[in-house]
């Protein structure tokens, strides 16, 4: 990274930053109105994926299954609903809750919980082992939803109302948007702190080079677990957020494919890069959207897309958008 | 002068805007599956309704059709939903196929005073406590599909079932259904997988069970892969087979072929139904496309039908007096008799059909009886409306 | 006990079948370093292609060059155009590209043969059942997988142990840079290995399609398990991936077979049919990470 960029960047963020506070109001001046739920929906699919490019992009650990975290987050939000507006405790004795300052954060621990357990063993292995033997615990967390009757197997949990913050109307497109752009700043700022700690220099240093890292006494194995976990409370995270917008969680958020949809937007986006999964998370979305707006076979054209930018851009789209700019 | 051109050239511009008024079509935003293997589903609900359209016009209306692909997944369906409402400016939706995602969409459609007509999908939640005064089935309640083949199973006489579905809600629901209405015994219950490519394994448990009959659920390819295979491995000349009609449609039956001859059917709708609107239906169907016609096309020619009977009773307008008139389902149903229940889910006939050789040796579906008359749903009790 | 042997015989079926596909995506992961998605994609090419010739011709047979041509020729074009150019980048890409890909197929499938499942006619030589043993009566056509698949295993074995290209493929999958410092043309050796995988890939689609559904999408839903079963046998091992098919053929065949059955002696029937079913279903991803755990390479791969 060259001064320069540095110094440009604060100035370029806070523009980014002043565009998307007050994107829902040009959404509604434009009569685009549908901007602002878009942009929400990539905001929270960002926030997934810059957690999984901790671990991918950092880390160097390329996770197939970090749709299973997403989904956990999900399910955390929707299973508490379900015991809140049925009255009945989860076994017993947990009361179900609608306040998203309880559900957030239990869906963060619990997927936490589950990266931890998840990571411990997966670790052990390396390279394409560890790509499918977090496949196959997502996998394994796919199946067991889609059995559970009692949370509405593979029809999913359909979630009412979203959860309530004090003081604000959920209800308001417009409010969950900026909740979600307020988490997603903080989000950010925390990663921006980790990936730049000595903790992530740790993480680089592992993916560069085992050996070395070892030679200095460091923990290969305890720090990219720290990592797993950290990055699955963030797909955790994202996904309690997706089952508030969404109003509805279903075994689909911890499929194989959208594990997949999570490893694309990473690529796209620019992998190791802070921002990188963010933009990839809106290309892809955006793509998506208006492809299938426009043609029946919107998944030729995006299929095309995706093989130019792993074929050309070199280190996805903003790896792209650099180099036209004239940078290196 | 001045004057009476102004005064013409007001009354031309008020004339444009009035027929501008009229002419402004009633936009339908079509949600539906057209990619994936389920992609054939989605296309048939969409060219069914296509037919009941003359002239981009239903009732006399004009309308303005988008359409728009799920991919079978719930949050892309909300999505479009919400950009149609929005951004559109869409009051009136139809063509969800699967339950999950109608399950996470249509909440949303009529919590914003928008109405949707159902032309598939019919799950047991939105008939009973989530139902609302907007959403409309014109296809069945989920569970009827598997009742009637209960049913039917028992009118034939059999006695000892073996009934087999995916391990997802839909078949949990499908052999609840059946169990529902199958006076008989049940000779064993399995649960198979929705990923499933080889039935071998159950296969060989219902040749040592040994039942009088095979009922058993597996929309789509799952559907194909069990029929053959269940041919393939002699079954199908010891022990007849009895199916709800999501596992035997045209397009099914072409797949499958011969393998199908013998198979018993329920279903609220066949080709063969002798009435004038299913002969329209038909004729149209086979001139402009070159496939089978299935039970989903025939819904989505119904969900036309019915929208346009309302849209000439409400001069275009989508207020009380369109509700008024989807309630009335004042049109001809290519199924015959149609009205709707309390819940606004359908009352109607289930038929027994069954897989014979046709006159050119292909196989074809023939109506053969009745196996329910007027039946609604079990979950119009919970409606609250 | 014709029952067992019966279950025995279609796990060892569903086995070859999964080696068919395994050994192609095995030689490719090992050899090349290449994680190929699309490899289920040309499963799927391998089954309409075939089946389109085998309706319009109404010859079964000939649906067989058919299928294997257009596998092949499908395996040599995406290997030219596109994951060439992937050799050497990261595994990161190459999903991304080959994800892509998939895509691609599965939308120009839909374009050119519409949405609807094609129909295959079975010959009437392969059609019915024979009884092998007195009870045990089982589909011709199963039996001739059996017998291809096994062929087949045999001639890779032949191919890999015996010839000069053999040889060679045994030394890349162990060691890239020294096949490359032999003065070996790499290009070509990469190439034929990406067709011939192409190939076996393509015969198990044409040989699936009389018994599954002929539809879009078909690819991936065997595409997972057979990376199961190259990571279970260990990347690169043709031996490996045709030990790991037939483990996991039988063992998933049984889980179906008869978990239901043992849960119901200790529960009550449904529950014991619902639980049955969700434990099989994830039965081999079980299995994989226990392997992995115990063996991180795979089964029939030393540890180093």
């Amino acid at each position: 990274m060259n001064s320069e960029n540095s110094f440009k960047r604060p100035a370029l963020l806070a523009a980014v930053l002043i565009v998307m506070i007050a994107l829902p109001l040009i959404a509604d001046a434009t009569g685009y109105s549908a901007l602002t739920s878009l942009a929400t929906r990539i905001l929270i699919y960002g926030i997934a994926a810059a957690s999984l490019n901790l671990v991918l992009g950092y880390g160097g650990l390329v996770s197939f299954g970090h749709a299973a975290f997403f989904g956990i987050g999900g399910y955390v939000v929707g299973i508490l609903y379900q015991h809140y507006s049925l009255e009945e405790p989860l076994f017993g004795f947990i009361p179900g809750t609608n306040q998203m300052l309880i559900t957030l954060p239990v869906a963060i621990l619990i997927s936490g919980l589950a990266a931890a357990a998840i990571g411990a063993l997966s670790l052990r292995t390396g390279g394409v082992q560890f790509i499918m033997i977090t496949l196959a615990f997502a996998q394994m967390l796919f199946f067991l939803f889609v059995s559970l009757k009692t949370y509405g197997g593979d029809d999913g949990l359909i979630i009412r109302r979203t959860n309530e913050l004090p003081g604000l109307n959920m209800r308001d497109k417009q409010t969950v948007y900026y909740v979600c752009l307020f988490i997603t700043a903080v989000f950010f700022a925390l990663l921006w702190r980790i990936v730049n700690s000595r903790f992530g220099n740790v993480l680089v240093g592992l993916r560069q080079s085992e050996k070395r890292m070892a030679a200095i006494g460091l923990p290969a194995y305890r720090y990219r677990l720290m990592a797993f976990i950290i990055s699955g409370m963030g797909c955790g995270l994202a996904g309690a957020l997706m089952a508030n917008f969404l109003r509805f969680a279903s075994p689909d958020m911890m499929h194989w494919t959208k594990s997949g949809e999570l490893m694309v937007m990473v690529i796209l986006g620019g992998v190791g890069t802070l921002f990188g999964p963010l933009i990839g998370a809106a290309v892809f979305i955006v793509l998506e959207t208006t492809l299938a707006a426009w043609t029946e076979n919107w998944q030729l054209a995006l299929g095309f897309i995706l093989l130019f930018v792993v074929l050309y851009t070199h280190g996805g789209v903003q790896a792209l958008v650099s180099r036209l700019m004239g940078k290196r | 002068m001045p004057m009476r051109k102004t005064l013409l050239a007001a009354s031309a511009l008020l004339a444009t805007t009035f027929t501008a008024l009229a002419e402004d079509p009633v936009k339908i935003g079509m949600i539906t599956t057209l990619s994936g293997p389920a992609g054939y589903l989605g296309q048939d609900v969409r060219d069914g309704f296509k037919l009941a359209m003359e002239d981009n016009k239903l009732g006399g209306v004009p309308v303005e059709l988008l359409v728009e692909d799920d991919g079978l997944k719930p949050g892309q369906g909300k999505q479009i939903a919400e950009r149609f409402l929005s951004e559109s400016g869409v009051k009136l939706f139809t063509g969800i196929v699967f339950s999950n995602v109608a399950g996470a969409t249509v909440p949303d459609i009529v919590d914003n005073e928008a109405f949707y007509i159902s032309p598939n999908a019919g799950p047991s939640n939105l008939a009973g406590k989530e139902c609302s005064e907007n959403y409309f089935v014109v296809s069945w309640q989920n569970d009827s599909l598997h009742e009637s083949a209960g049913q039917l199973a028992t009118n034939l006489g059999y006695k000892k079932a073996f009934i087999l579905a995916p391990n997802y809600q839909a078949g949990k629901d499908a052999l609840a259904g059946f169990k529902r209405f199958f006076k008989g015994e049940i000779a064993g219950e399995v649960y198979t997988r929705l990923d499933q490519t080889d039935f071998a394994a159950e296969l060989a448990q219902i040749r040592a069970a040994k039942p009088d009959v095979v009922f058993q659920f597996h929309p789509g390819g799952l559907g194909i892969t069990f029929l053959r295979q269940y041919e393939q491995a002699g079954l199908g000349k010891e022990i007849p087979m009895v199916l709800a009609e999501p596992s035997m449609d045209g397009v099914t039956l072409a797949a499958v072929g011969e393998a199908a001859v013998g198979v018993n059917v329920s279903a609220h709708w066949n080709t063969d139904f002798d009435n004038p609107a299913n002969k329209r239906f038909m004729e149209a169907w086979n001139k402009a496309y070159n496939r089978p016609a299935t039970y989903y096309s025939s819904q989505g020619y119904d969900t036309g039908q019915l929208i346009a009977s309302a849209l000439k009773a409400s001069g275009g307008k989508l207020d009380d007096s369109f509700r008024d008139a989807l309630r009335k389902a004042d049109f001809q149903s290519v199924r015959g008799k149609f009205a709707f229940g309390p819940n606004q889910h359908p009352i109607q006939n289930w038929y027994a059909l069954k897989v014979e050789k046709g006159a050119d040796g292909k196989p074809v579906i023939k109506t053969v009886g009745e196996v329910f008359k007027d039946h609604g749903d079990a979950y119009s009790a919970d409606c609250k409306m | 006990m014709t029952l067992f042997l019966e279950q025995l015989l279609n796990g060892v079926q569903f086995g070859v079948m999964l080696f068919l596909m395994a050994a192609g995506l095995t030689l490719i992961f090992g050899i090349m370093g290449v994680i190929n998605l699309a490899h289920g994609s040309i499963y799927m090419i391998g089954a309409y292609a075939g089946t389109f010739v085998a309706t319009q011709t109404g010859s079964f047979w000939l649906g067989i060059p058919a299928a294997l041509a257009a596998a092949a020729l499908a395996g040599v074009a995406i290997e030219f155009l596109v994951v060439r150019r992937l050799y050497g980048r990261d595994h990161l890409d190459q999903v991304l590209a080959t994800f892509g890909l998939i895509l691609i197929f599965n939308q120009a499938v839909t374009m050119l043969f519409g949405r609807q499942p094609l129909f295959v006619q079975m010959p009437s030589v392969l059609d019915g059942s024979v009884e092998l043993l007195p009870g045990l009566s089982y589909p011709i056509y199963r039996l001739a997988i059996i017998v291809v698949g096994l062929l087949v295993a045999f001639g890779l074995y032949l191919l890999i142990n015996r010839t000069r290209i053999g040889m060679l493929v045994r030394a890349g999958s162990t060691n890239r840079e020294m096949v490359r410092a032999l003065g070996v043309d790499v290009r070509l050796l990469y190439t034929l290995v990406f067709g011939l995988g192409a190939l076996l890939a393509g015969l198990a689609g044409f040989m699936a399609g009389p018994i599954l559904a002929v539809q879009i999408g078909m690819g991936e839903q065997i595409l997972i398990t057979t990376f199961v079963v190259v990571v279970i046998g260990g990347v690169g091992s043709i031996r490996g991936a045709f030990f790991a098919s037939l483990i996991l053929g039988i063992v998933d065949t049984g889980l179906r077979a008869y978990l239901p059955g043992l849960l119901r002696q200790v529960m009550v029937g449904p529950e014991a049919d619902a639980l049955g079913a969700g434990i099989s279903s994830m039965g081999i991803y079980l299995l994989m990470a226990i392997v992995l755990l115990i063996r991180p390479k795979g089964l029939f791969i030393r540890n180093s």
